[in-house]
């Protein structure tokens, strides 16, 4: 008996093992850093001098435009997202014929293997001025401007982000039981209020799965603004970029960051009551 | 991005950013590009990101295998490297920086791995406070001469008399303008920001740098281009306040912009200026007849470096005349040794891009260190960004 709860252990820490190892070395330390760093005090010649204010805490208003574009953002670029994304799921989930299902799941998740950022790249081409504007313009619509717009920022958002909406929606839709959709039916509901009353409600979970992942994200999003937008639009992640590589004032960095996880994890906390809620009893895993 | 200087890949490393230039320029497409290039590539550099290459093996002479340089975009001509790697057997990794500030960062944090980069004239004596960058021994650079130097450009290598860089080139910041599309001629600052609220709205571009963004702001009042005065600084504020709304965008990556024909005029920098004109005779330079900046690229090389052997031995070889003069006609900026202008071809020197009248460039400034570092200039920027 002894032996085997022994043994069991030993697997256990195995198993966890190097998990742990890795989330110490690269999530708690650098954190603990970071938390370090904002107490203290930006070196006249930029960088980290060791102190104890919450100056930089106190300073953060200085940043609230940032902040507020940011909060603005990640909700409506995950819901643009989501718009985009629930039909795909659903269709790929319920309607499309089954041995097609694999391949078009595949076209989803292929854009994935290139970089975003050469992918944001070449949206650059398709905005600018020879992409679709030039063509455009041979059908009579002169000076049309796509690119560096809060359109185009948008666009390149739902693309970016679109794979990570539709598989969670998909896998939720994908474990639906027929037959609950067959006896609503069969008790007169018509499809509209079968969708509503059955499928949505049934696939909550997945939709609040892809809408906080893509938001955490979107939190953090500064290449796509930059890129897309001209950098005339001014997130949370090119505020700490600037911060960092720029004006060097890395404890107001790091106090930015930090705040940034905190408010990460109330939208994490919040989104998880919300989808258990709505869809009953249920536990939702978020992550 | 880096540039890794290794044999067998699917594509040389120079082909690559030939390619990724060509793509930014917008004259090939997409799938063409990655056809070229391979995906291969992707997976070269992760191997270097994540530092699976090993640390230089030192060999014969002492130099080692290899060595890795932080520089700018378009500074050097990629044969230069080939070379010096046929003469010493020292392969040069080349690691290409969007900013002072940012190759500052880097070598703040430590371990930037490399064993020369090249900062600009106003950020050395920060380095030299910081005590990061090396004394250098003039020794070992036999083929530097400093008789042959114009002192105009290269008087800020030298801190208390002891020489911490030696200079690479020259230039100036001023604007490039598509005069196809913008017809009225300009010549001033404060031209290029009210065309920008006119004539160019929603067609100007400024760099995402608050150095030059501030500094050509505070040129429409007449203003030092480095002032750090409370006053002035709330005048260029006000400007570039009431500017943001009509630009097309805040970034120092214009070329791309302005060869597509999105931007119709932008902050630019003498070797980009000389650029886009020499492929695009309808886009002109100007230099701001208020001033505005002057500056100096220096080789310097870093107190950490890996390998200093091969640092010393990489600048002496592009102190030399005859490789200096390739690396001049590759990347368009003017040099500061009188030397390599003996050696340039008359064209060249006749530019006016490159070398402009002596009354243009009178009232320019060099930037100052004080402005690099200043808190307030960079909290400007993040409200003019954020606006």
């Amino acid at each position: 008996m002894r032996s085997n709860v022994l043994r069991h252990n030993l697997l256990t820490a195995l198993l966890l093992g190097p998990a742990t190892a890795w989330l110490v070395v690269f999530l708690v330390l650098p954190f603990v850093a970071i938390a370090v760093f904002s107490v203290g005090q930006r070196a006249p010649e930029g960088g980290y001098q060791a102190a104890f204010t919450l100056a930089q805490y106190v300073n953060l208003p200085a940043r609230a435009t940032a902040f507020w574009n940011t909060m603005v953002l990640a909700p409506a670029g995950a819901l643009a997202s989501l718009l985009v994304a629930y039909p795909v799921a659903y269709y790929l989930a319920l309607r499309a014929p089954e041995r097609w299902r694999l391949i078009l799941l595949a076209l989803v998740v292929i854009p994935f293997w290139t970089s975003l950022l050469m992918r944001t790249y070449a949206w650059m081409y398709i905005l600018g001025g020879s992409g679709i504007p030039a063509l455009l313009a041979y059908g009579g619509f002169e000076d049309v401007r796509l690119i560096n717009t809060p359109g185009a920022v948008l666009l390149g958002i739902v693309y970016g982000y679109l794979p990570l909406m539709i598989l969670p929606i998909y896998v939720s839709l994908e474990r639906l039981d027929r037959r609950l959709l067959e006896a609503s039916a069969d008790l007169g509901a018509t499809p509209v209020s079968t969708f509503l009353g059955v499928t949505l409600r049934l696939s909550l979970p997945g939709v609040m799965t892809g809408f906080s992942l893509v938001m955490i994200l979107l939190l953090g999003e500064y290449l796509i603004p930059t890129l897309l937008g001209g950098g005339k639009v001014f997130f949370i992640g090119n505020a700490l970029v600037d911060l960092f590589l720029q004006s060097r004032n890395w404890p107001f960095g790091s106090a930015i960051a930090i705040t940034l996880v905190l408010v990460s994890v109330v939208v994490l906390l919040a989104a998880n009551r919300i989808s258990t809620r709505l869809s009953g009893a249920r536990r939702v895993d978020l992550i | 991005m880096s540039k890794s200087y290794r044999d067998g890949l699917p594509i040389s490393p120079e082909k690559f950013v030939d390619q990724l230039m060509r793509l930014k320029r917008g004259s090939i497409g997409r799938r063409e590009f990655l056809g070229l290039t391979g995906l291969g590539i992707a997976t070269a550099v992760m191997a270097r990101e994540l530092g699976i290459m090993p640390s230089p093996a030192f060999a014969q002479g002492g130099l080692g295998d290899r060595m890795s340089i932080a520089t700018w975009p378009n500074y050097h001509d990629p044969a230069t490297f080939e070379n010096f790697k046929a003469e010493t057997g020292v392969a040069v990794e080349v690691n290409v920086f969007g900013s002072n500030e940012e190759m500052l960062a880097k070598l703040q944090a430590g371990a930037s791995g490399w064993s020369l980069f090249v900062p600009t004239n106003y950020t050395i004596s920060t380095y030299k406070k910081l005590d990061i960058i090396e004394a250098l021994d003039m020794a070992k650079l036999a083929n530097f001469d400093g008789s042959q130097q114009d002192p105009r450009f290269t008087g800020e290598g030298t801190i208390d008399g002891v020489a911490y860089a030696v200079p690479k080139n020259w230039g100036t910041t001023g604007f490039a303008v598509n005069t196809k599309k913008l017809t009225k001629p300009m010549t001033s600052w404060k031209e290029f920001w009210d065309t920008a609220m006119a004539e160019g709205d929603g067609r100007t571009m400024v760099h995402d740098y608050q150095l030059t963004t501030i500094g050509n702001a505070l040129k429409y009042f007449g203003f030092s281009f480095n002032s750090l005065k409370q006053d002035e600084l709330a005048k260029a504020e006000e400007l570039l306040l009431k500017v943001k709304p009509h630009l097309f965008a805040v970034s120092s990556d214009y070329q791309p912009s302005m060869r597509a024909g999105d931007a119709w005029m932008t902050m630019c920098w003498t070797n980009d200026g000389a650029q886009l004109h020499r492929d695009i005779p309808e886009i002109a330079y100007v230099i701001g007849k208020e001033g505005g900046e002057i500056w100096t690229d220096f080789y310097a090389i870093p107190k950490d470096a890996p390998n200093k052997p091969a640092g010393y031995a990489l600048l002496n070889y592009l102190m030399d005349p005859k490789v200096a003069v390739k690396e001049h006609l590759a990347n368009g900026a003017p040099s500061t040794d009188a030397r390599v202008n003996a050696l340039l071809p008359k064209e060249v020197l006749a530019n006016p891009i490159l070398y402009p009248a002596a009354d243009l460039l009178k009232p320019l400034e060099f930037g100052a260190a004080a402005t690099l570092t200043d808190p307030g200039r960079a909290e400007l920027m993040a409200r003019f960004k954020s606006a």
